[in-house]
């Protein structure tokens, strides 16, 4: 069973709930996918003994071979590309942006002269090793890229299907959150009552019922705010799985790096309870579709 | 010589677009015969790329200079292999930067004038 923890908005408590659900759980599977800042480790405190580059490749254009017909520009749907034709007595040239690529292959694939070749780029790192009897895997976007998922990507191909998996997702809706949630048995949507949470969780909702992934919400801060939130998923018939209230004991474990259930154990019954109702809710078909 | 001048709109009253990648509206105005067309950018909304494809776009259509407000990293590195002198700084109506172009008022720029992402929304 693959759980992905998501958010819609930042700063919710998404890494708080996954870390948690898999300290309950035990022997699960951790998977900080949440490359751009990846944060998981700091709770779990794994042992990491692996480490391996993520490298995407990127266009070399071989300029005595090309003709600058223009292919590679046309066919890069990033506009990593552009092609100069040689004319009115400037040299023809083909500019490369190697940020913007997001490793495809398909102008070297297309390149009419085969003057394109492919070099590996090195854009993140994955990490992994355990936390007990939690493995981890973490993925780490490197300063200054602008293309996560094929880091994201990268982390995912560790997952085994014999274990829980917990992904801890990126915030936002956009490609890195699809890459990250792409493929759970379920989601876990967390979230605070608060307009902004409201807002983020209802594209999030959008995101996860066009790619057919049943979730469930989470409220953190639960105690603050309005009753906006609870109205928007009574509504929408979406299970709200936990409400983590807002209290100062546990802002200060957390701005300890000590997770929610070495704090204060009565939480860990919640999240093994929460997992054992997923599994209810997707029997039973009501999980939020 | 054809010239383009990044517009607000698609005529010679229209406000010159401060942007240069993800302006609205392209006019290609031809100093010679002071014919012009307006042509709608489509490279407006990209997420990314929008330079380097507006850039692409405007040396396809063999013009010497480009008038704008800004120009970014990439874009200029496109204009700029082509062989166009990109004129920043660029204000007023479209008709007011093609006569500032005549009166030789702009000075062509060495350098992108504004980082990536400029002519983002919200930016």
């Amino acid at each position: 069973m693959i759980i992905s923890v998501a958010s819609g908005k930042g700063g919710t408590g998404k890494t708080t709930v996954a870390v948690n659900l898999a300290l309950a759980l035990k022997d699960a599977r951790f998977f900080d996918c949440d490359v751009e800042e990846p944060n998981a480790h700091i709770f779990l405190k794994p042992r990491l003994n692996r480490q391996e580059k993520v490298f995407i490749p990127v266009p070399e254009i071989d300029t005595a071979k090309c003709s600058f017909c223009g292919k590679c520009g046309e066919v890069c749907a990033y506009h990593a590309l552009a092609v100069i034709k040689g004319e009115g007595g400037h040299q023809g040239e083909v500019l490369v942006f190697p940020h913007l690529c997001h490793g495809c292959g398909a102008c070297s694939m297309l390149c009419p002269q085969g003057a394109i070749r492919e070099v590996n780029k090195e854009i993140g790192t994955v990490e992994s090793g355990s936390a007990g009897e939690i493995s981890f895997v973490s993925g780490r976007l490197n300063v200054g890229e602008a293309v996560s998922p094929p880091v994201i990507r990268r982390v995912k191909e560790y997952l085994e299907p014999s274990k829980t998996a917990v992904i801890d997702a990126p915030p936002g809706t956009s490609c890195p959150v699809i890459c990250a949630v792409k493929g759970s048995d379920f989601c876990i949507l967390v979230t605070e009552p608060t307009p902004f949470g409201l807002h983020d969780l209802s594209l999030a909702v959008e995101v996860l019922r066009k790619m057919e992934i049943p979730f469930g919400v989470v409220i953190n801060r639960s105690d603050i705010g309005d009753g906006k939130v609870e109205d928007y998923c009574a509504k929408e018939n979406i299970p709200v799985l936990m409400r983590i209230p807002f209290s100062r004991e546990i802002a200060e474990a957390y701005a300890r790096g000590i997770s929610l259930i070495s704090a204060f154990p009565d939480f860990k019954g919640k999240f093994i309870e929460m997992r054992a109702r997923i599994g209810t809710l997707l029997e039973s078909g009501k999980a939020g579709r | 010589m054809k010239i383009c001048i990044t517009s607000e709109g698609d005529t010679l009253d229209s406000r010159v677009d401060p942007r240069f990648g993800r302006c609205r509206n392209f006019i290609f105005f031809d100093t010679e015969s002071g014919e012009f067309q307006a042509r709608e950018n489509s490279s407006a909304g990209f997420q990314g790329g929008a330079g380097i494809q507006s850039g692409q776009l405007v040396v396809s259509q063999g013009v010497k200079a480009v008038l704008t407000g800004n120009v970014g990293p990439n874009a200029y590195q496109v204009l700029s292999a082509a062989g166009i002198n990109v004129f920043t700084g660029v204000s007023g109506t479209v008709r007011e930067a093609v006569q500032g172009l005549r009166e030789g008022k702009y000075k062509a720029a060495s350098d992108p004038s504004v980082g990536s992402k400029f002519g983002m929304p919200g930016k």
